[in-house]
């Protein structure tokens, strides 16, 4: 969650003009989130909740979620849903295993968007070429990548030194980067555990270390993916694929090819989550390894309102929840129960004084429930933390559906020669 | 053809023939540079075929087209837009949630890029002709007759000379509509021309220079809008001779049917639909509703048939009180609905003929028995159906997208009128349907009301609500205006309160 | 040929061609990849032993279930990709009830089906509810779903546990035997019983298609399938009927897990069979939504898994191939489909044409001028 990249979050200008620049509000919430991790931290204890490993693991888990979710905003950003990003990302996950392998660590990146990318292919000749449903040429690539994959696997690393039927052998690492020069102060300073100066200092201490260049390059795919959007003309038309065809062909756009584009982008981007778990996250490809990933990147695409801001901070919740639950289980997110019942209480008050009174109810017994909850126990199982990304996503579907914009024509099959 | 040097648009014999229907046949038109010229014309006269052709959305069977003194093809919209033609469609083609600039440059981005030199010429375009356009508002956040302007400067931006505008004014309010004119004041005066195609007549009267009139598929005469006034353009948009109304004794009863009291509905726009409507009709009897297009003839058919729980007042049928009963309710007690748009709310386009009789029926005899569907007896009375109202049909098992629409109809007539309905809603009974098809239709609701059926009429064909109906209503922005007899009803006293020029003078 | 053959004509070839598609397409994958596809088709292609023949059936019934359960959202314009999740809460919560039982014998049995039918609807339910009240696609709603119904089973196991003798797995308590549902002989020798569940899917099979087909309500389900403004036009409440359908489909949603369950596992542990959700998508797809079809479609997939398994051992290929044939034919059935429904219609309107043309002629006369 650099500061530099949260830049996407300005991106739809037209409420730019009206409010502070988004820059510094990012730089504000950020702080905001760090003071309330650090009050947590304090009033609780919970040491792990923003340690520099934490968080570090944290980026790790985000980008592949991060990079799933972009390729389903390329996607439904030209009005195509993709919930085949799944299988994309198992594409993703062996072209990283087989080609970094056999040729090297920089060609199983190639591979994981190669491959991702013929899943893209697909999904696209089915939903655009033949007009099927999204959903259903979806589950299909679902199917097919898995299977595939599988087969293939046996296929190229049974046999292998290190491989077998559901795993191929180590691949080599990309070069990482640590500042070493910053990182030791900064470790030191979080050793400190001062109020918010430590864990800011953790923050730091966990961006700047074994910064994978695959991490960097995600970050920049997100800039890349929010200016080629939203400042060329070629993204505009794409969007404008993706919000009224009609429109869009009655000015002479060629539809069909903007959505071929964007769906096999689409794909490679997920492909290339795919490749970072395999390389970056672990270090091989191993059978049954996106464990839904794709489906998170989903979710918290739509949790960032299909915004490329709004992803970033959803992927960086979902990877936040998701390492803390490996790391230190049940004791930081029973601290963070005590965050959701705070958050819960507040927007009731917030809906209540809105007249949402059935939001404000819902709010109201949920926080009431996770501050019992907080009270009467000591940890939370590790399965509860497991269902938090799907859960957020329901909530916010449930009670701000009305505040999201998906694209307008997302998901509507649309044929050749309807405007006019 | 001494003023060809300021002839911006000349069409000569343009004809369009669509299965069945000619929706252009002859039409020749000459449009002079910088003035506006509306074209005018009942629903279904033919007036948005001929502007699409212009457009190059469709392609004309026979005809020329010259722009600027020189023949021109038009294949497509491309084309049409390098001949310097622009078009406002009456339903907007904009994406809600891009900018105003967005959809501005869609597709032109050649000319201006879509950053600062965009930007600058939108501001240009926009202050030059009044537009009053902000470049970087959601065009989400925006009234329909700011959307209007954005459509025009589109076309602007793209360096049209000729634009033409289909039904502009049919979605505005007054004020919007004072507001259009003035921008559309703008535009002559800079040189540019405008084509207006419209059917009120009043505002036609006070933009337009020249004034084109349609009908049935052909033009009538091009007249200088000082010369004449709405009511002689009513009676050449009607035609001067009207079809022999029905010479049936009157069936009318004193028994009420269906009253409506105090009906309103407001749109989620916050506009007034419906207003206070109160309509009474007998058994025996035709109401007709008389009114332009989107005046509320089609929320005030579907509160009546219980689709829209928003609405507010009293509907009885026979002295029950349905006000707050389910459309089911309302159909089991007797009322039978064709509904305006077929293909949508009238049937199932991929289920066979006999699933479509049952649709809206499901819960009457012949179609259950019980909680069971009768499959058999169903579709028994589907062949009674198809053999009685002359549906013309290889079989029941056909899927109903396969017929023709005026066979469609008189499925649906046929379906609406089994079960003994005490009331029938018809909304545009024969609009798109066949000659012959018509005249069946017709048939069949005059026998109806003969055996004493009461009829809600709803249709923007002139002739066919003075021949069937006892009683016609006019409808005006939501509220019920006038009301004649049929008899002795005049074009010109049906058009003027259609179009409000009555309410004027 | 009538409009009605002609339909069933196409209805018939279009899964055909969607069959010869993809076994292409696996044939090429196989012979690219350097494996022998002639030997991978004549192991896959021939004659099943009774031992095999009754694990094809066993696995098809679940593959049934799992169709049915999704074919019921289908014809209601309604994904229902939660089967999943559905499947495996109410599978858990079944074996838990049947394992704790309360009640002897065959009411153990009824019992633990009724629990697991109701959380299936239940699970489904809140999909429902939440597209009905809150606009929420239910696609996305069931994704979710089925992801919290996995961590929520595995904390729920992990409450209930006993020990698996023998292993180091889970899993809830053992059903007593009295409440098993006995498997029936389909050969001699060890290993050809099927599931006795199968009578139970048979049956809801034909309730499914007395439902849909025989009933008001049914009529009213797929009017809103095909139309939801015609639905609104005839009278029904479409809402209504969305939170119905949703709640069916989960109901039979939560009986997919139970074949495996009273006939095989008889308790519910980590290894549980999970997936079949998505396989019921596929087939459903298939079976164009109509229960005959479902069934075929359920005996193919099933028929594939088995035939691959040796592939292994035999050939050294690996049986996941069939799972590129599967999903294959999905794709290309629906490919397919929508194609032949496009020439479908141009067809029809033809025919009727003609047939308008011939009796125009002799009814010219009678036809209003």
């Amino acid at each position: 969650m650099s500061t530099r990249i949260d830049r996407p979050d300005a991106a739809p200008r037209q409420r730019a003009r009206r409010s502070l620049p988004l820059a510094y509000l990012v730089l504000l919430g950020l702080l905001g989130v760090m003071v309330v991790l650090s009050v947590l931290r304090t009033v609780t204890g919970a040491e792990d909740i923003d340690s520099s490993g934490t968080l570090s693991a944290t980026l790790v888990a985000a980008v592949p979620i991060g990079l799933a979710g972009l390729g389903g905003l390329w996607s439904e950003r030209a009005g195509v849903v993709n919930i085949g990003l799944e299988g994309m990302m198992i594409l993703g996950t062996f072209g990283a295993g087989y080609f970094g392998y056999f040729y090297g660590a920089w060609q199983g990146v190639i591979g994981a968007l190669a491959l991702g990318a013929l899943g893209g292919l697909i999904h696209a000749v089915a939903t655009v070429g033949f007009g099927v449903d999204h959903i259903v040429s979806g589950v299909a690539i679902n199917i097919i990548a898995l299977g595939g994959t599988q087969y293939l696997a046996a296929l190229s690393f049974s046999g292998v030194p290190g491989g077998g039927q559901t795993q191929s052998p180590t691949i080599d690492e990309l070069p990482a980067i640590t500042l070493t020069f910053l990182t030791d102060p900064l470790k030191t300073l979080e050793g400190k555990h001062l109020f918010l100066v430590s864990d800011l200092a953790a923050l730091l201490g966990g961006l700047l270390s074994q910064l994978s260049v695959l991490t960097i390059i995600a970050l920049a795919l997100f800039v890349g993916t929010w200016f080629v959007l939203w400042r060329t003309s070629f993204g505009l038309r794409l969007r404008s694929c993706g919000e009224s065809p009609v429109a869009a062909e009655s000015l002479g756009v060629n539809v069909y090819r903007y959505k071929y584009v964007a769906v096999v982008i689409s794909g490679a981007l997920a492909g290339l989550a795919g490749g970072f778990l395999a390389i970056v996250a672990s270090s091989n490809y191993r059978d049954g390894q996106t464990g839904g990933r794709g489906y998170i990147g989903l979710a918290a695409m739509i949790f960032g309102n299909w915004r490329p801001g709004g992803l970033l901070a959803g992927a960086g919740l979902f990877g936040y929840t998701d390492t803390v639950r490996l790391r230190s289980g049940g004791q930081s997110v029973h601290a963070l129960l005590l965050l959701v019942a705070v958050l819960l209480l507040v927007m009731t008050v917030w809906q209540f004084r809105r007249a949402q009174r059935v939001g404000a109810g819902i709010s109201l017994v949920i926080g009431v429930a996770a501050g019992v909850w907080y009270l009467l126990s000591s940890e939370v199982p590790g399965d509860f933390t497991g269902m938090t990304p799907y859960v957020t996503t329901l909530l916010v579907l449930a009670l701000a559906s009305q505040r999201l914009r998906m694209p307008a024509a997302d998901g509507v099959p649309y044929r050749r020669g309807s405007a006019g | 053809m001494t003023d060809d040097g300021d002839v911006a648009v000349r069409l000569r014999g343009i004809g369009k023939r669509f299965p069945g229907v000619i929706a252009n046949d002859d039409v020749s038109l000459v449009v002079h540079r910088g003035t506006v010229h509306a074209i005018v014309g009942e629903n279904g006269a033919g007036k948005s075929t001929l502007m699409k052709i212009l457009y190059g959305v469709q392609k004309p069977d026979s005809g020329t087209i010259e722009v600027n003194g020189k023949p021109v093809r038009l294949g497509s919209p491309s084309d049409a837009i390098a001949a310097g033609i622009g078009m406002v469609f009456q339903h907007f083609m904009l994406a809600d949630n891009l900018t105003v600039q967005e959809n501005v440059v869609l597709g032109a981005e050649r000319l201006h890029g879509i950053g600062r030199a965009a930007r600058a010429e939108i501001t240009r375009i926009s202050s030059a002709y009044g537009l009053g356009v902000e470049p970087d508002e959601l065009v989400e956040d925006l009234g329909v007759g700011a959307r209007q302007r954005v459509e025009i400067l589109k076309v602007l931006y793209r360096g049209a000379r000729t634009v033409i505008l289909d039904e502009p004014t049919s979605v505005l309010v007054p004020q919007e509509v004072d507001e259009l004119f003035d921008n559309l004041r703008e535009l002559k005066q800079e040189g540019l021309t405008v084509i207006f195609i419209s059917h009120k007549l009043d505002e036609v009267l006070s933009v337009a220079d020249e004034v084109t009139v349609i009908r049935r598929g052909t033009t009538v005469d091009t007249v200088p809008a000082g010369s004449v006034t709405s009511q002689q353009l009513a009676t050449m948009m009607v035609g001067s001779e009207l079809p022999t109304p029905a010479t049936e004794s009157s069936t009318v009863t004193g028994d009420d049917v269906l009253e409506v009291h105090g009906l309103g509905l407001v749109a989620s726009s916050g506009r007034r639909v419906l207003d206070d409507i109160a309509l009474t009709i007998h058994r025996g009897e035709v109401l007709g509703i008389a009114g332009v297009e989107g005046n509320g003839q089609a929320e005030l058919v579907e509160a009546i048939m219980g689709m829209r729980p928003q609405a507010i007042g009293r509907v009885l049928l026979a002295g029950v009180d349905l006000s707050g009963a389910s459309t089911r309710e309302r159909r089991e007690r007797g009322i039978g609905y064709i509904p305006e748009d077929r293909h949508r709310h009238g049937l199932l386009l991929d289920a066979p003929l006999w699933e479509n009789r049952i649709l809206g029926h499901q819960t009457q005899e012949p179609n259950v028995k019980g909680a069971f569907i009768a499959k058999g007896a169903a579709r028994d009375d589907t062949s009674r159906i198809v053999e009685t109202y002359d549906v013309r049909t290889p079989g029941i098992d056909v899927l109903a997208r396969a017929l023709s629409g005026g066979n469609q109809q008189k499925l649906i007539v046929g379906r609406e009128m089994s079960g003994d309905p005490v009331l029938l809603i018809a909304s545009h009974p024969t609009r798109g349907v066949d000659v012959g098809a018509q005249a069946a239709i017709w048939d069949h609701i005059k026998d109806a009301r003969r055996r004493g059926l009461a009829v809600l009429l709803v249709s923007a064909d002139l002739d066919e609500l003075i021949g069937l109906s006892d009683r016609i209503d006019v409808i005006l922005r939501g509220h019920l205006v006038a009301s004649f007899d049929p008899d002795d009803v005049t074009p010109e006293q049906l058009g003027s309160a259609m179009t409000g020029a009555g309410q004027a003078a | 040929m009538t409009p009605r053959s002609t339909r069933v004509a196409l209805m018939v070839g279009a899964p055909v061609l969607a069959l010869v598609a993809a076994f292409l397409i696996t044939s090429i994958v196989l012979t690219v990849a350097g494996d022998p596809a002639v030997d991978v088709w004549t192991q896959i292609l021939s004659v099943p032993q009774s031992r095999n023949v009754a694990n094809i059936i066993n696995s098809a019934t679940v593959y049934y279930l799992s169709g049915l359960a999704v074919a019921i959202g289908f014809r209601m314009n309604l994904f229902n990709i939660g089967v999943d999740g559905q499947y495996r809460l109410a599978a858990f919560v079944a074996a838990y009830v049947a394992g704790e039982a309360w009640v002897p014998s065959y009411l153990n049995t009824v019992l633990a089906i009724v629990a697991a039918v109701m959380v299936g609807a239940a699970w489904a339910g809140i999909a429902g509810l939440l597209r009905v009240t809150r606009g929420v696609s239910e696609v996305i709603s069931t994704i979710m779903l089925n992801a919290i119904s996995t961590s929520l089973v595995a904390f729920l196991l992990r409450q209930a546990a006993v020990d698996v003798q023998g292993s180091n797995n889970i899993g809830t308590k053992p059903i007593p035997r009295g409440s098993w549902i006995p498997g029936i002989s389909v050969g001699s020798g060890p290993g050809t019983e099927v599931y006795g569940f199968i009578v139970i899917a048979a049956l809801l099979g034909i309730g499914y298609s007395v439902l849909l087909n025989r009933t008001r309500f049914g009529f009213d389900l797929r009017a809103t399938g095909h139309s939801e403004p015609a639905a609104v036009a005839s009278g029904i409440s479409v809402r209504r009927m969305v939170l119905v359908s949703m709640l069916l489909s989960g109901a039979v949603a939560g009986t997919v897990g139970l074949p495996i369950l009273f006939g095989d596992a008889h308790s519910y542990g980590v290894t549980f069979q999970s997936g079949l959700g998505f396989a019921g998508i596929a087939i459903a797809l298939l079976g164009r939504n109509h229960p005959v079809g479902i069934a075929l479609g359920a005996l193919l997939f099933a028929y594939l898994d088995e035939q691959a398994n040796p592939l292994q051992i035999l050939l050294n290929v690996s049986p996941y191939i069939v799972k590129i044939t599967q999903g294959t034919i999905v794709l290309t059935v629906v490919i397919a489909y929508e194609v032949v429904r496009r020439y479908g219609v141009r067809l029809e309107q033809r025919q009727v044409a003609r047939a308008l043309e011939v009796r125009g002629s002799d009814s010219a006369a009678k036809a209003p001028a």
